[in-house]
């Protein structure tokens, strides 16, 4: 093995070993200094930087970018937690800008206008770690073959409307199982019907899991949402408009934080559920003309 | 033995597997009502310290676990779980359970991109592969403590009593050593 391929491989290494850190977590969307510390204190594991949450990019229409830089360093200044960023899809010259920052990950985002309506970026070039949307199996492993190092779902972002990240999370779980429950002269189909390296494939049905961390995300908006996915199989989850859209974000935030660790216990979800004040409006998937998940295969 | 794995936020699962392979038994601790069994010895494994610390306090947890290492149950904290021992921090005002006598810096490397895998040496194993992923490092050590591990002059791995803080993660890959080495610091 070369020394670069060696580094290169050390580097995607790394990249996954960074989400699993964030594993049990919560990624807030944050659009100030002073959110970014709120969401620290409430006990975000990370925050993900931009100038408009969703639900503002929905309403405000038009083409949306990377945020200004910054913008983002000022956040980085304001926080000790990861931070994250958006890019276009297939906008490789803004992951380099966003690279040069020294940004933690890059979200290669659906809910930006996407740069490119064929080719997503090739990861591999970067040595900052990228995670990316998916609705099904077969997109999850499209972008880890393309260097992705974790995958969330894509959800309804901007809505405050789980039942599009409920739809993708069900999807990648069931098309898990099957894979896992292939025969092995099965897995050349499979591969070639997601168009998706064999390697990929096989090592879904062994393992029975993507090879890379997976949060849900797009359309959360309560503790008892981030305690649906969690049961439905995710790792962890990221809050877009859900937290600095609502009443009290910042009880808001501290709720669903603990809505993630204890999933699994009812009690402790009503109670941090309780009084949290008015959650984010949101708008149904049906009333909306945009589909952002659309946006990518 | 029952090991108590720390599952607030983080990489809690890796440390169980590894604990599993060895046949050891695991206990997750993710609220107060799960420590009302004392375990035998404790992890705090890699994730962030703050998300961590902040959950020990809200869910009720924090003195019972506090309370239990000051009485000698054998505890490794890797990465956050380092942070979350340390007497001090140089580059933070946070403090949290304050049991392990060192100075520890966090994220010394820098942002992701500064973050490594490299092979060095560690006391009573030889040498290991050791992923520093947005890692600290032990700045200074009180009287007591014995040096495990450095890298590039830093000191990665430390020991004082019956506690062990890590910088990096023995947790990942497939090598047991390190984790056998805190095992038999519980049974001794």
């Amino acid at each position: 093995m070369s020394n670069t391929t060696r580094s290169q491989n050390e580097r995607y290494e790394l990249n996954c070993q960074l989400a699993q850190m964030l594993k049990g977590g919560v990624i807030m969307d944050v659009t100030t200094p002073e959110q970014a510390k709120i969401a620290e204190a409430a006990g975000a594991c990370a925050v993900m930087a931009l100038e408009r949450i969703p639900a503002d990019i929905r309403a405000a229409g038009g083409v949306s970018r990377m945020s200004d830089p910054a913008m983002i360093k000022g956040i980085q200044e304001a926080v000790s937690i990861p931070v994250m960023a958006k890019c276009r899809i297939g906008h490789f010259a803004e992951a380099q800008i966003l690279e040069a920052i020294e940004i933690d990950y890059i979200d290669e985002s659906e809910v930006l206008s996407p740069a490119d309506d064929v080719y997503h970026i090739d990861k591999h070039q970067f040595k900052v770690p990228f995670v990316c949307g998916a609705r099904d199996l077969g997109e999850a492993l499209r972008r880890i073959a393309e260097g992705a190092s974790m995958i969330r779902t894509k959800g309804e972002p901007g809505t405050g409307d789980v039942v599009q990240a409920v739809s993708h999370m069900r999807l990648i779980q069931s098309q898990i199982a099957k894979v896992a429950a292939a025969r092995d002269d099965e897995l050349f189909e499979i591969a070639k019907k997601l168009s998706v390296p064999y390697s990929l494939v096989a090592y879904v049905h062994e393992h029975r899991k993507l090879p890379v961390v997976n949060f849900a995300a797009g359309g959360i908006a309560t503790p008892a949402d981030a305690s649906l996915m969690m049961q439905l199989g995710a790792e962890g989850v990221f809050v877009g408009s859900g937290i600095f859209k609502s009443g009290n974000p910042a009880k808001r935030a501290a709720a669903i934080v603990k809505a993630v660790t204890n999933y699994k216990d009812a009690h402790l979800l009503a109670s941090v559920s309780e009084n949290l004040g008015e959650a984010m409006v949101g708008i149904n998937k049906d009333e909306i003309d945009l589909l952002m998940a659309e946006r990518g295969r | 033995m029952i090991v108590g794995v720390l599952a607030l936020q983080g990489a809690f699962i890796e440390h169980e597997q590894m604990l599993r392979k060895l046949g050891v038994s695991t206990v997750e601790l993710r609220q107060k009502a799960d420590l009302q069994n004392k375990p035998d010895a404790l992890i705090l494994p890699g994730g962030e310290s703050t998300t961590q610390g902040k959950l020990l306090k809200d869910l009720g947890m924090f003195e019972t676990i506090r309370q239990w290492i000051m009485e000698g149950l054998p505890v490794m904290g890797t990465c956050a779980g380092m942070i979350l021992l340390a007497k001090k921090l140089s580059n933070d005002n946070k403090q949290w359970l304050q049991t392990f006598p060192a100075t520890v810096r966090r994220n010394a490397y820098g942002r992701q991109l500064g973050s490594f895998i490299t092979r060095a040496p560690f006391k009573g194993i030889g040498e290991v592969t050791m992923n520093f992923i947005r890692a600290p490092y032990i700045e200074s050590i009180s009287p007591g403590v014995e040096v495990l591990a450095e890298v590039n002059h830093h000191i990665v791995a430390a020991r004082y009593k019956k506690q062990m803080i890590l910088s990096f993660h023995p947790e990942i890959g497939e090598d047991t050593r390190i984790h056998k080495q805190f095992l038999q610091m519980v049974t001794k």
